[in-house]
């Protein structure tokens, strides 16, 4: 009696198993292991992000176990908030203040130089587009020592400082910009120019009425992404850093957590992924009200690749 | 009817920037590690003129990098753990990049959106989620302890104690890598996958190739720059990183060259002998750089033709 239940028990889940198994290597569906693999990696990149903005709202120091719901962290603790602590308020406004003026430099030159190289044929141009090509695959702990350097050694009125941080910052953002903004000059090419011209429109005004407003929206996607690339960076900021004057979020994110990080630290760190988003968001949206009813290649996947590199 | 000094006018801020501040200082690189120390204040002095060059300090870092130097170490463990990095974030972004590119049908939109998160939300921050949930009592290790991975883990010699996996473990730094680098991996990769032409696939099903052989004779020649370009766009950063490490170790058991050329700038006392490592791994990293650019460039002036 007790032996065929057990029996009956093992047939039963060795169907259940079978069935799962069966249904995961199905030689006639599609492949089911792939979408397995593809949810759990979608798991695993988001949800321990979702799990630090969660404890950022922990209503004790802990940050391993959940005591409930405050802002706390956020504005409620007289001296550990990062509205109250002076070093965390002041890196949020450095890293703003780094972010904002990063966007307004690079976004001009970016956007010049890649209507330059793009269209540019002459002695210099092929070095150029080389040139140009470098900070985007030079790892960043070259260019910091780099920039550090330059700023200590050669550029010594500058040394190390905002302002050189800015520079720094602005340097390898320029490349993102051109990236962004050739791709779409190479989907505009020439014909409407060359029609602005045969109407009669001299340089400047076919550059002005025609090219210019087709740039837009990369214009507008590469200033979410300067803003993103400089809140982000570490390195240059860590390098050109002046001390305690010039820590961005990042900075503190680092040397927290390398001590003994309070919730705080996850708190600021939302406040930094808000903003990204935000910059995101808004960025993607007016992307879309002037791309409005352009054909587009590739649906969003097409848009969404070229916002991204 | 574009004046011929327009493009090169337009240009020109941008180049002058560039070479002010990426080749300049790639120059003062130079300058410092070819330099002298100054035998009082123990500061570089750094040498502007070729024919002044100093190799001495050069010398030394090689030597000290090839093994049985005080840098073989870390040099060591920083090609292991970018090659095992790299290894395990093909074998997890090829499957995830190969589903969103073929069959992922409606939820494809969400996908992609769900694939480029990461990007926008800082790397410390998502380091910082790490710490918090490896710390002796965090949501990770109470979870890793209650499966047995913590014991196998101990029990394969990978891991200290089942509560120390912020404890200098080698195999965290290594998940931190793959975790903090394997996006910039699945986006290229999706990118070269959703550009292949099903015909081609057709055809091959049409020859009777069975689904396993079309992927491996078709699918995968065809996705190889893809995987080329996203390997060399992920181990160019892993080379030069310091900031994982210390953040998810901080044990001088997981240094990498970088915390070497950090130490360098962060306290330590020599700037020259950093700028001289920087020199090494620019030097090994530049080869790496131009058959990765050569790439690009070759791509670009094709869609610039088309």
């Amino acid at each position: 009696m007790t032996t065929s239940a057990a029996s009956a028990r093992t047939t039963q889940e060795f169907t259940l198993w079978q069935r799962i198994w069966g249904w995961i290597t199905n030689p006639w569906g599609k492949p089911r292991f792939l979408p397995v693999i593809t949810w759990l990696y979608m798991a695993w990149a988001i949800v321990p992000v979702l799990i630090a903005i969660q404890f950022s709202f922990n209503a004790t120091r802990s940050r391993t176990n959940w005591a409930g719901f405050s802002t706390r962290w956020y504005w409620g603790d007289p001296n550990d908030s990062v509205w109250h602590d002076p070093a965390l308020r002041h890196a949020l406004q450095q890293s703003l203040k780094l972010a904002v003026l990063d966007m307004v430099f690079a976004v001009p030159i970016g956007v010049l130089l890649a209507i330059g190289l793009a269209r540019w044929r002459g002695r210099g141009s092929g070095a150029s587009n080389f040139l140009m090509l470098f900070p985007l695959v030079t790892p960043e702990i070259v260019s910091g020592v780099a920039l550090f350097l330059v700023f200590t050694h050669i550029y010594t009125v500058i040394t190390t400082s905002t302002f050189a941080q800015v520079l720094g910052h602005v340097t390898f953002t320029i490349s993102y910009v051109v990236v962004i903004v050739r791709g779409r000059l190479f989907s505009i090419g020439w014909q409407y120019e060359e029609a602005a011209a045969d109407l009669g429109a001299g340089p400047f005004t076919a550059l002005r009425l025609v090219l210019f407003p087709l740039l837009v929206p990369a214009i507008i996607a590469s200033a979410a992404i300067a803003f993103a690339i400089s809140i982000d960076d570490f390195v240059i900021s860590q390098y050109l850093s002046c001390g305690a004057q010039c820590d961005t979020v990042p900075i503190i994110i680092y040397s927290s957590t390398r001590a003994a990080p309070l919730p705080s630290t996850n708190a600021i760190a939302s406040i930094m992924v808000a903003f990204t988003l935000l910059a995101v968001v808004l960025g993607y949206v007016f992307f879309r009200i002037f791309t409005r009813g352009e054909v587009r290649e590739g649906g969003i996947s097409g848009d969404m690749s070229r916002f991204e590199i | 009817m574009y004046p011929r000094w327009l493009w090169s006018g337009f240009s020109l801020p941008g180049v002058v920037w560039l070479i002010l501040l990426f080749l300049v200082p790639f120059y003062a690189v130079i300058g410092v590690a070819f330099g002298s120390v100054d035998p009082l204040l123990q500061t570089p002095v750094p040498a502007w003129n070729p024919a002044t060059w100093n190799t001495g300090w050069i010398t030394q870092v090689l030597q000290e990098m090839a093994p049985g130097g005080v840098y073989w170490d870390p040099v060591r463990r920083t090609i292991y753990y970018v090659a095992i990095s790299l290894g395990l974030c093909l074998l997890i972004g090829y499957p995830v990049a190969y589903y969103i590119a073929r069959h992922a049908g409606r939820t494809k939109t969400l996908l992609l959106v769900l694939l480029i998160i990461p990007f926008w939300i800082s790397y410390l921050m998502r380091m910082l989620a790490w710490v918090n949930l490896l710390e002796p009592t965090g949501y990770a290790t109470r979870f890793l302890d209650f499966t047995g991975v913590s014991d196998l883990a101990v029990r394969s010699g990978l891991l200290l104690n089942p509560q120390s996996w912020l404890g200098g473990a080698s195999i965290t730094v290594v998940l931190a890598l793959v975790y903090g680098y394997i996006p910039y991996l699945i986006l290229p990769l999706y990118a070269a996958l959703d550009r292949i032409d099903r015909s081609h696939l057709e055809a091959a099903r049409d020859l009777g190739a069975s689904p396993f052989r079309t992927f491996l004779h078709v699918t995968l020649p065809l996705s190889k720059t893809g995987i080329l370009g996203g390997c060399v766009l992920i181990a160019l950063p892993m080379f030069g990183d310091y900031y994982t490490p210390d953040v998810i170790s901080g044990a001088p058991s997981t240094t990498m060259i970088g915390n070497q050329i950090d130490l360098y700038f962060h306290g330590g006392p020599q700037p020259t002998k950093g700028a001289a490592i920087t020199v090494v791994l620019s030097l090994f990293l530049l080869i790496v750089m131009g058959y990765y650019m050569w790439t690009i460039h070759r791509a670009t002036r094709e869609a610039s033709r088309a």
